[in-house]
């Protein structure tokens, strides 16, 4: 199963603090909706300027981008710039 | 078109000589800028064309009573008035979701106040007349009746327990329990990596101190400017300077209820932006006056409205700790930001926590950030937004840590240097980075081991910045003559033009000379992000290169056919098709293929529309030599050393003049740049002779060293250049400054009086 790992802030109002978390799915989006069964709610936070690593990559706009068992996917804030 | 299988095909080109990549080619928009014929945002006229102005608040923080336009609607000239009931009302949380949170209540708001304004300088109502001086005498005729309110001018007046809250819909997010009340402080953000509190535990050494910085504005040349002209059935057009035109057609769109498609946005040239212009102000109000006085309507600001009601960037306070052992190993570091938003929530303090340490390997972190309101403009994107304050604060505390430990300072950034596989304090670990050999080439470099002078000091920061992808489009058109033309959907502000024609003609292999680089308006390219992220030549980049290579595929395509050999028969090589098989067949250049195109299917062009990923992060390192002197308190950068991984630089002089332009950005936030408001929340200095940039005549040169660690996720190793210097120089210069003195410097600007005090004891 991936390593999700939720910004503290999310974690503490949908997680009970709780940032790691185990989730198998095959996508971004299969992972989020993972992750909305679990923590009602999370899935329209995590889509406002939201943006995500899987394995180090950093995506702006996630959607379908591959997970694999193995695989860390981090949420983070989106990265605007000048 | 080329094959379907073709596209999105990368090919490898590392380790690859190249041709054109890395020439200091002539600039695309050289003559006509040097002539003075390229059109800027204010340049346009269209035929029957009026004149827009707005009508400003003059107060930082008051109710809007009571707006009366009948004695300026009855002006001899006057076509229009416009104030916020013109406009749609938009639901409190209809937000843009996607790359970055956008809230288009707030942004509307911004643009022209409804019930209530939050600074000095926010638009409160417009008007269009026949020409400049009655628009303006009909702006002084529209009456507005406030009520008054006490402004909060810093965040340190906004989080008191009693102050004046500026939204009574806002309570502070990510905060558990969630408020009950309403706050200034609009948001709390917290990154941590490992254990920070074992960490301290087991440092030898702890050093601590906290920075405070000003609001500055992007300063950027040209002011806002627009045309907007609207057609009996709602086409519009719009003329504008902007960093996107996709920016500025789905923004003004949704602001005045509009379809995307009846909007269309024609770039103009643009004169700087910074990340300034990532936002509308004027479109909105010039179309809604266009379309009331069914004339066309040019607005251009002054710059007195632009510092009074543009997007400058966040002030805020940056309080760093950091523990390290006896041989200089950081062990923890702690950081604590709080930025002024403005008038609406946004400051970029989430990026300041995220960039602070990024430069460095330290295995316990924790950031938390603070996005407060005040009664100033909204803050704007502006070059590497939040992290210049947050490497202010860490930079200056690793060199009080280096005083500390007795430790060259550039010795001690070098031993905790990021490297490939590097934790980044949000989390992520860095792929292929350069911030090690920066320091190097520092360490290298004549000027850290020059003698220095009585009074004089010298100082060394290093900077980090993201660098983004994101949706890029691209299409080369191969003309008849085998010339070509690389049309693209981003502004060009800093060299995207030459660094998309060199790409094209590194795919194409013809001479760069043959090809025309073209900023397109909205109905003529797909859509593109905006100019910003230090993202163009790196993910539109990337489109120029996969939309060349579809040309290419097409232009072996038509070899074929016109050999009558099988496609696998033709190889590209040198801008000429090479039919491997057959001796017979002579090369054919772009030009006999495209002359042969009615024939072969007819015209030739290749596109590419993506979703760039694999932006390298960007590292920079400078160098500052500064004099005081101890009567004055006036600094001097005697001189000054930028030095960066830009991956590959596509037009190394544009690249060293992102370098130059982001130094110098920097040394003025340090030295001189702040609003200085009264105590009632008006901006004293509006215009340049006040608000204080530096000119050429006050720096030396900007010595550059371009560094090229190529990022494994562009095929020429492209990195983002833009940001990344700004980053830097505010400690640089700190550093250099408390060296000279003898004293640690804390406050920004370090202008003479502020510096005086210090010097002083005061």
């Amino acid at each position: 199963m991936a390593k999700v790992v939720l910004p503290l802030e999310v974690a503490r109002a949908f997680a009970d603090g709780e940032t790691d978390h185990a989730v198998e799915a095959r996508d971004v989006r299969a992972l989020v909706r993972a992750l909305e069964e679990r923590f009602p709610g999370i899935a329209e936070r995590l889509s406002r300027g939201t943006a995500v690593a899987v394995d180090g990559e950093i995506y702006q706009d996630w959607f379908l981008e591959e997970v694999r068992p193995d695989s860390e996917v981090r949420f983070l804030p989106a990265i605007e710039g000048g | 078109m080329g094959n379907e299988e073709d596209i999105g095909k990368i090919i490898d080109y590392s380790g690859r000589e190249f041709q054109y990549i890395g020439k200091r080619t002539i600039r695309p928009d050289g003559v006509d800028k040097v002539t003075g014929r390229a059109n800027f945002g204010a340049d346009f006229t269209v035929n029957g064309m009026i004149h827009g102005r707005v009508v400003r608040s003059p107060h930082a923080h008051a109710k809007i009573k009571k707006i009366n336009v009948d004695k300026a609607l009855k002006l001899d000239g006057v076509k229009a008035v416009i104030t916020g009931k013109d406009f749609p009302e938009i639901d409190i949380n209809d937000k843009a979701v996607g790359e970055v949170v956008v809230s288009y209540y707030d942004m509307a708001h911004n643009i022209i106040a409804r019930d209530k304004v939050y600074y000095d300088g926010h638009a409160v109502a417009a008007v269009a007349a026949t020409t400049p001086d009655i628009a303006e005498k009909a702006a002084k005729l529209i009456e507005v009746e406030y009520d008054v309110l006490k402004p909060v001018m810093t965040a340190a007046q906004a989080m008191k327990k009693n102050a004046p809250v500026l939204h009574k819909h806002i309570h502070t997010a990510g905060v558990e329990p969630a408020p009950e009340k309403p706050s200034n402080v609009a948001s709390r953000t917290e990154f941590k990596l490992g254990d920070p509190a074992a960490g301290f535990a087991d440092a030898d050494v702890i050093v601590e101190r906290e920075f405070s910085t000003q609001t500055v504005h992007q300063g950027y040349i040209e002011p806002h400017a627009c045309c907007a002209s609207i057609s009996a059935d709602g086409n519009t057009n719009i003329w504008c300077s902007s960093q996107g035109q996709f920016m500025v057609r789905a923004y003004t769109a949704k602001i005045c209820g509009m379809e995307t498609s009846k909007v269309k946005v024609i770039p103009a040239e643009i004169g700087g932006g910074f990340g300034g212009k990532t936002v509308v102000y004027l479109e909105p109000l010039a179309v809604m006056l266009a379309k009331k006085a069914g004339r066309p309507v040019k607005m251009v600001m002054t710059r007195d409205e632009v510092l009074r009601a543009t997007g400058p960037t966040s002030g805020g306070t940056a309080r760093a700790r950091i523990g390290a052992k006896k041989d200089g190993t950081i062990v923890a570091g702690e950081l604590e930001l709080v930025y002024e938003a403005g008038a609406y929530p946004g400051s970029p303090v989430a990026l300041g926590c995220m960039t602070g340490f990024a430069p460095y390997d330290i295995k316990n972190v924790s950031c938390v950030g603070w996005d407060v309101l005040v009664n100033r403009p909204k803050a704007a994107a502006y070059r590497a937004p939040g992290a210049p304050v947050a490497a202010f604060g860490v930079e200056c505390t690793l060199d009080v840590l280096a005083e500390e430990l007795g430790m060259c300072p550039l010795e001690l950034r070098m031993k905790n240097a990021a490297v490939e596989g590097t934790q980044a304090p949000y989390g992520v670990k860095f792929n292929r980075i350069g911030y090690k050999e920066t320091l190097e080439a520092a360490k290298a470099h004549p000027h850290w081991s020059a003698p220095l002078g009585p009074n004089q000091g010298r100082g060394i920061a290093s900077g980090f910045w993201f660098n983004i992808g994101g949706t890029s489009s691209a299409e080369v058109m191969v003309n008849e003559d085998g010339t070509v033309i690389v049309a693209t959907g981003n502004p060009d502000i800093g060299g995207s033009r030459a660094s998309m024609a060199l790409m094209a003609a590194e795919v194409l292999g013809i001479d760069v000379a043959r090809i025309k680089p073209l900023v397109a308006d909205t109905e003529s390219v797909p859509f593109s992000m905006l100019t910003g992220g230090s993202r163009v030549t790196f993910a539109t980049g990337k489109a120029v290169i996969e939309a060349a290579q579809d040309a290419v595929n097409d232009l072996k395509r038509r070899a074929a056919k016109i050999w009558d050999v099988d496609v696998d028969q033709v190889e590209w090589e040198n801008g000429q098709a090479v039919c491997i098989e057959s001796t017979q067949h002579k090369p054919l250049s772009i030009a006999a293929i495209a002359a042969k195109a009615d024939k072969t299917g007819g015209a030739i062009s290749g596109r590419a529309n993506i979703n760039a990923t694999g932006a390298g992060p960007g590292f920079g390192t400078h160098i500052c030599d500064v004099e005081v002197d101890p009567e004055t308190g006036y600094v001097t950068v005697l001189r000054y050393t930028a030095i960066q991984d830009v991956g590959k630089a596509i037009h190394p002089s544009y690249v060293e003049g992102q370098l130059q332009g982001g130094a110098v950005q920097g040394i003025g936030w340090a030295l001189n740049e702040e609003y200085v408001y009264s105590e009632d929340g008006r901006l004293l200095n509006t215009g340049f002779l006040d608000y204080r940039m530096p000119v050429a005549s006050d720096l030396p040169m900007i010595d550059t060293v371009v560094v090229e660690v190529p990022n494994p996720g562009h095929p020429y190793g492209v990195r983002g250049v833009g940001e990344t210097p700004i980053v830097p120089p505010l400690a640089a210069v700190a550093n250099a400054v408390s060296h000279a003195i003898g004293k640690r410097v804390t406050d920004l600007p370090l202008s003479p009086p502020r510096l005086l005090a210090v010097i002083d004891g005061k």
